[in-house]
């Protein structure tokens, strides 16, 4: 059986495409975008402490001044950042920065590694050094660095690097929320 | 040279003249600020303290006023700090201190050397009210640890995203800027408190490049790893005649990776480095985290490709902002 367009069916198809834009696609949206920054309590121990913050490729300066433009160069489309504090014992700052592909993320991990680093297991690849954690998955590159240094600092981020990779995990390959 | 009455007795300028108003009219500002000439040597103060950081990572800040009288006397060679500091500030005009907050709360100027520096410019006479601490923004200044206030009746701490910037650009070179308001119309004086860091483009930021925190759009001064954009706005006069004096915070620094915080490249070279000579100031500070990458073991700033080239473009003929010299730097290290 052959389906025939009529012209009296063409409003309704107009009508139902509409519907479809205004009511499915914002949901669908929402679902796409994430949050990839754990929530107070989430993780043992950890406050997010700042509202989360988003700069756009080329605001990325008023963020990180020169090295913006090593990310501009690996393909950052966005990067959003919030601070959190574990315990009273340390502060430390989350960035997670959008690549426009994984190739990005990537090349920021490697080319910023110095020889004591130690491998991890989170996301498609990362490195620990004493302070700090840093990781790729997908176009997502993030990187999460203590102020302080106690026993327990590594342990803490870790705890908190797996919490966002979980959230990226998720949604692979979706936009962050801002 | 390590002689302190040689090393005085050496310089150029002679006696420190910076707060006088009185030796700017005799010699004329821009006769002042043309001092360095071929013949010109340059005095650079690098104070040190092991103990600063000898608790680990965290910074012993009872110690680092003692640490900055020992080097403002060995700079001007007055040993009493308040009769020093008198001969480095007026007592009646508003003194901006230009810190750096951008690296977050790793990797700034610390407060503790910016709280020793008020406090002695009180003792020698500057009003609470007349002290400008600044900076790009709020948050930056809280990256320093420090607490904003606009109370004129007390140290005034804050940042451009409050006071604004002019709206008439300024030129010099490459550099076409729109400068922060806190320099145009608040301060009389800047004395610079940057903190010495590796970085990215630039090769070293530390006493010249702190200056792209004083204009509303450092990034368009990026490219060719800030060549000439740090030497261009140095120049710019607002800028080479009101900030002055440098009173360096290398007491932590990054010796790559910067200029964000990179705490598996921290180094604590526990000193101050303290001069007029912005040039000399920088070439010092160069040299120093040279000496340090290559003991880590990572390629010198020169083997990477990356050496600060600004440093010479400030030093040329046509900026004679300083001296970059090593024969001609006088040096003091205690």
């Amino acid at each position: 059986m052959i389906f025939r367009l009529k012209y009296w069916m063409l409003p309704i198809i107009v009508g139902v495409a509409v519907a479809l834009i205004v009511f499915i696609a914002p949901s669908g949206c929402k679902k796409g975008k994430i949050d990839p920054f754990p929530a107070s309590d989430a993780v043992a121990g950890w406050q997010k402490t700042s509202d989360t913050r988003v700069f756009a490729a080329k605001d990325l300066w008023q963020y990180i001044d020169g090295d913006a433009e090593q990310y501009i160069a690996a393909g950052v489309v966005s990067t959003t950042t919030s601070d959190y504090k574990f315990k009273d014992q340390l502060e430390a700052v989350v960035d997670v920065h959008t690549m426009s592909d994984a190739a990005g993320a990537r090349k920021i991990l490697e080319t910023g590694q110095s020889k004591d680093a130690n491998t991890v297991q989170l996301g498609d690849a990362g490195v620990a050094y004493a302070q700090s954690v840093i990781f790729r998955k997908g176009p997502y590159l993030v990187r999460i660095v203590a102020y302080e240094s106690t026993p327990d600092t590594l342990q803490a981020l870790m705890a908190l690097a797996h919490a966002v990779e979980a959230k990226l995990q998720s949604h692979p390959a979706a936009a962050l929320a801002i | 040279m390590n002689n302190r009455r040689e090393f005085i007795k050496g310089a150029a300028t002679g006696a420190l003249l910076l707060g006088s108003s009185a030796a700017a009219d005799k010699m004329g500002l821009a006769d002042m600020l043309d001092q360095y000439t071929e013949t010109a040597r340059s005095r650079i103060v690098v104070a040190r303290d092991a103990a600063l950081h000898s608790q680990g990572t965290q910074l012993d800040e009872k110690r680092v006023l003692a640490l900055l009288d020992r080097a403002i006397a060995a700079y001007t060679g007055h040993d009493h700090p308040v009769e020093a500091w008198r001969r480095i500030v007026p007592q009646d005009k508003v003194i901006g201190l230009k810190v750096n907050g951008l690296g977050g709360k790793g990797i700034s100027t610390h407060a503790a050397l910016v709280l020793a520096v008020c406090e002695r410019l009180q003792q020698a006479g500057v009003k609470p009210g007349n002290i400008l601490v600044w900076d790009r923004t709020a948050r930056d200044l809280q990256a320093c640890g420090l607490t904003i206030n606009t109370d004129p009746s007390r140290i005034r701490c804050f940042g451009s995203d409050v006071a604004g910037y002019e709206d008439q650009p300024v030129a010099f070179g490459s550099a076409n800027v729109r400068l922060a308001k806190i320099l145009t119309r608040e301060c009389e004086m800047v004395i610079n408190l940057p903190i010495l860091k590796d970085h990215e483009l630039a090769g070293v930021t530390f006493s010249m490049k702190n200056m792209y925190g004083v204009i509303q759009r450092p990034d368009q001064l990026h490219s060719h790893g800030c060549n000439p954009g740090v030497a261009d706005l140095n120049r710019i006069p607002a800028i080479r005649e009101k900030v002055r004096f440098t009173i360096g915070d290398a007491m932590s620094s990054v010796y790559d990776g910067g200029p964000g915080f990179h705490p598996e490249r921290l180094w604590y070279p526990n000193a101050l480095i303290v001069g007029e000579d912005r040039v000399a100031l920088d070439q010092t500070a160069w040299q120093m985290i040279e000496r340090k990458r290559v003991e880590a073991g990572v390629p010198t700033l020169e083997a990477a490709g990356r050496p600060p080239y600004y440093i010479a473009t400030a030093a040329d003929a046509t900026h004679r902002l300083g001296v970059n010299d090593p024969k001609r730097i006088h040096l003091m290290e205690i």
